[in-house]
C-alpha cells in the first residue's frame, strides 16, 4: 500500500511541473497573442494608421491564385478534358429587343400588325429562355469566380487538382482556420466588448469602431456624407455598416432587436443618436418617414445610412430601390460598395446560411477586400417623383461600381411576383395589335 | 463542414456526369454537348429547391421572369405530360432540346413548331375556337373587349382553316407560321458553347 502511495506521489510530483509548466505557457502565449492583437491590429485601427502589411498580403494572394488556376488547367489540358469554366454571361444569348421590336420583325415586310399565329412564338421563347437562365435568381446565389481561389466553397474542378495543389489548399484550410479565424474571432469579441464598454464610458464620442480584416479603398474622400442628408448605399452583407461606419460616423436606421444585437444597439444609442425602431412601428410608413424626417432637419444630427434595396444582394447587380427614403426631399449621397469577389465572398444568401454560419464562413475567408465610392451628392428635381429620383440615384451607384442596374425588386428573393407585372406586358401586346387597327379603321 | 455547404451544386464536368442519368443517351439524343448538360444540371438543381430530383409546377412558378409572362401557364405545362405533376431531368432536357436551333439534318426542322403547337393543342390534337379564344385572352389580358378577341379568333381561324373544319389542325398550323416567319430563328435559343 505505501509502495503504491509513494508511486503515486512521484507521479504526481511529476505532474505537476509539469502542469504548471504547461499553465505558463498558455498563459505567455496567450498575453503574447493578444498584444500583437492590439499593437498590430486594434490601436492602429484607432489611430487610423496602416502598416502596408495587408496590400502585401493581397498581392501575393493574387499570383498564388493564378498561379493556381494555371496548374489546373495544365492538369485538364494532360488529361485532355475542359475547365468547367462557369459561364459569367449565363447559357445563353438573349435578345436585347423590347416586345414591339420583335413582334414587328417577325412580320414579313409591310404586312399589317395583326394577330398572327406566330406571335405566340416571342412569348415562348422569351419563357423557355427564363426557364433556362433568368436575371434575377442568379442574383441571389453567390458569384462566381474565373480563377479558383483556393476555397473548396468556390471550386467547380476538384478533378483537375494536382497533389502539389492539394498541398496548398491543405496549407490554406491551416492558415485559415487554424491563424486567421482565431485571430478574427479574437478580434471580434475584443471589439464588441471594447465598443460596449467604451461607448458607455464615453458618452459624446464616437466609440472605437469595429475594424476588422477588411481592407478598402476609399475613393472620391471630398464627397463624404455630411449631416442633415441622407447615406444609400447597395447592400451586399452585414459587413457594408461595419465598412461605412468605419470611415465615417452615420446614423443608423433599423428595427429593435434583441440578445447580441440589442445590446450593440443600446450601447451605439449612448454614442450618437440612431433610429431604432419597434418592429410595430416599421409597418407604419407615416411614422417612419417622420421620424427619419425630422432627424434629417437637426443638423446636429449624423447622417442617415439607408439601404434602399431592402435585402442582401449578391453584388453583380443592384436592384430596385425602394422610394420610402427618397420622398423625404433632403440631399442623398449615394455610396457604391463593390465587394472583389477573388479573396472571399462576402454576400450573406440568409435563406440558405445563418449568421454565425455566414460569420464563420467570412472570418475563415483569406480576406474580404471592398472598393467604396462616394458619389456627389443629389437632390430630387422639380420635375421628378421619388420613384424615378431613386432610379436615378440606382443607376448612378450601378454605373460607379460596375453592376448591373435592375429594375426586379429585392423582395423577390423571397415573395412571389406581382401580378402587375404580368399585366404589364399584355398591355405592351396590345397595344401592338390593337394600336394599330385603330389607325387602320381610321385610314 | 463549412467548406461543403457552399460547394453542394459544383462539381467538374466528368463527375457531375457521372451524377446524372443517361447522359450520354441524352447528349445523344438531343445534340447538347457535355457542358450544356452540366449546364442545364445545375440548372434544373438550382430550381429544385428542395433537391427532390424532380420539379413540380411551383418550382417554375418561382422563375420571377417567367411568372410575368402572359402564358406561363400554358409552357409550364409543356413540361408535364398529360396527368403527371413531376417532371424529372430528363424531360426537362428534351422540352429544352426543342428549342435547339437547327442542325444541318433536317429531320429536326418540326421540333420548335411541334412544342408551339403543344402549347396550343386541345385534347384531339387540333386547336379549337375555344383554345384559341383561351390563349388570346391570356396574351391581351384585360386590355382588349370580348368583341375585339372574338373578331381576331374568328380572322385567324378563317386564314388558316384551310379545310373548314372549324379548328386548325397541326398542318394547317404549320403551313400558315412557316409562311409568315422563319420559324428556326424566331424560337430557337441561342446556347452559348
Amino acid at each position: 500500500m505505501s509502495v503504491q502511495q509513494m508511486k503515486w506521489s512521484t507521479m504526481e510530483s511529476y505532474l505537476f511541473p509539469f502542469d504548471s509548466l504547461i499553465c505558463m505557457l498558455l498563459g505567455i502565449s496567450f498575453t503574447v497573442w493578444f498584444t500583437l492583437l492590439l499593437v498590430f491590429i486594434i490601436v492602429p485601427a484607432i489611430l487610423g494608421v496602416s502598416f502596408g502589411i495587408r496590400r502585401l498580403y493581397m498581392k501575393s494572394l493574387i499570383k498564388l491564385f493564378e498561379w493556381a488556376t494555371l496548374r489546373m488547367e495544365r492538369g485538364a489540358k494532360e488529361k485532355n478534358q475542359h475547365l468547367y469554366k462557369p459561364y459569367s454571361n449565363g447559357i445563353i444569348a438573349k435578345e436585347p429587343m423590347s416586345l414591339e421590336q420583335e413582334i414587328q420583325e417577325m412580320r414579313r415586310e409591310g404586312a399589317e400588325p395583326e394577330f398572327d399565329m406566330s406571335d405566340i412564338f416571342y412569348f415562348c421563347r422569351r419563357g423557355v429562355e427564363s426557364i433556362v437562365d433568368d436575371e434575377v435568381t442568379k442574383r441571389f446565389t453567390a458569384e462566381e469566380l474565373e480563377s479558383w481561389n483556393l476555397l473548396t466553397r468556390s471550386n467547380y474542378n476538384f478533378h483537375h487538382i494536382s497533389t502539389r495543389l492539394t498541398a496548398l489548399w491543405g496549407a490554406g484550410v491551416l492558415i485559415r482556420y487554424g491563424f486567421l479565424l482565431p485571430l478574427r474571432v479574437t478580434l471580434a469579441f475584443t471589439g464588441v466588448g471594447l465598443l460596449v464598454v467604451l461607448s458607455s464610458i464615453i458618452g459624446l464620442f464616437p466609440s472605437g469602431r469595429i475594424k476588422n480584416y477588411v481592407s478598402d479603398k476609399v475613393h472620391l474622400i471630398e464627397n463624404k456624407p455630411r449631416n442633415g442628408g441622407i447615406c444609400v448605399a447597395n447592400h451586399t452583407s452585414p459587413i457594408d455598416v461595419i465598412i461605412l461606419a468605419s470611415d465615417g460616423c452615420y446614423a443608423m436606421v433599423g428595427q429593435v432587436h434583441g440578445g447580441l444585437m440589442g445590446v450593440i444597439q443600446r450601447a451605439m444609442v449612448k454614442a450618437c443618436p440612431h433610429i431604432w425602431f419597434e418592429r410595430s412601428e416599421v409597418k407604419d410608413r407615416h411614422l417612419v418617414a417622420k421620424r427619419l424626417s425630422d432627424h434629417v432637419a437637426d443638423e446636429s444630427k449624423l447622417p442617415i445610412l439607408i439601404f434602399p434595396e431592402g435585402t442582401c444582394i449578391n453584388n453583380t447587380s443592384v436592384m430596385m430601390f425602394k422610394k420610402g427614403s427618397f420622398e423625404i426631399g433632403c440631399t442623398v449621397y449615394p455610396v457604391a460598395i463593390k465587394y472583389d469577389p477573388r479573396f472571399g465572398d462576402a454576400f450573406w444568401n440568409s435563406s440558405k446560411f445563418g449568421m454565425v454560419n455566414y460569420l464563420l464562413h467570412m472570418m475563415s475567408s483569406w480576406a474580404i477586400v471592398c472598393s467604396v465610392w462616394y458619389l456627389p451628392p443629389m437632390s430630387r428635381r422639380e420635375d421628378e417623383d421619388a420613384v424615378q429620383f431613386a432610379n436615378r440615384v440606382k443607376a448612378a451607384i450601378a454605373r460607379k461600381g460596375g453592376l448591373a442596374d435592375l429594375l426586379w425588386d429585392g423582395g423577390l428573393k423571397r415573395d412571389k411576383v406581382k401580378e402587375v407585372f404580368k399585366e404589364e406586358q399584355q398591355k405592351l401586346y396590345s397595344k401592338v395589335l390593337v394600336g394599330s387597327s385603330e389607325d387602320r379603321s381610321r385610314s | 463542414m463549412f467548406e461543403s455547404c457552399g460547394c453542394k451544386t459544383m462539381g467538374s464536368t466528368n463527375s457531375t456526369l457521372l451524377k446524372i442519368p443517361n447522359a450520354e443517351e441524352l447528349m445523344q439524343e438531343t445534340g447538347f454537348s457535355a457542358s450544356h448538360i452540366v449546364r442545364l444540371y445545375d440548372r434544373f438543381t438550382s430550381l429544385d429547391k428542395e433537391g427532390r430530383g424532380y420539379l413540380c409546377p411551383q418550382d417554375f412558378g418561382a422563375i420571377k421572369e417567367l411568372a410575368i409572362n402572359p402564358i406561363r401557364d400554358r409552357i409550364i405545362g409543356a413540361f408535364f405530360s398529360p396527368g403527371k405533376e413531376t417532371a424529372d431531368f430528363q424531360t426537362f432536357v428534351r422540352i429544352l432540346a426543342h428549342f435547339r436551333p437547327v442542325d444541318k439534318d433536317r429531320t429536326k426542322e418540326p421540333e420548335p413548331i411541334n412544342s408551339r403547337s403543344n402549347k396550343l393543342r386541345y385534347k384531339d390534337g387540333n386547336i379549337s375556337r375555344e383554345e384559341l379564344l383561351k390563349v388570346l385572352r391570356d396574351m391581351l389580358g384585360m386590355q382588349v373587349t370580348e368583341e375585339q378577341l372574338e373578331s381576331i379568333a374568328d380572322r385567324t381561324i378563317q386564314e388558316a382553316d384551310l379545310d373548314r373544319d372549324g379548328a386548325i389542325s397541326f398542318e394547317e398550323f404549320r403551313k400558315v407560321s412557316l409562311e409568315k416567319v422563319n420559324i428556326d430563328h424566331k424560337m430557337s435559343i441561342r446556347f452559348l458553347r
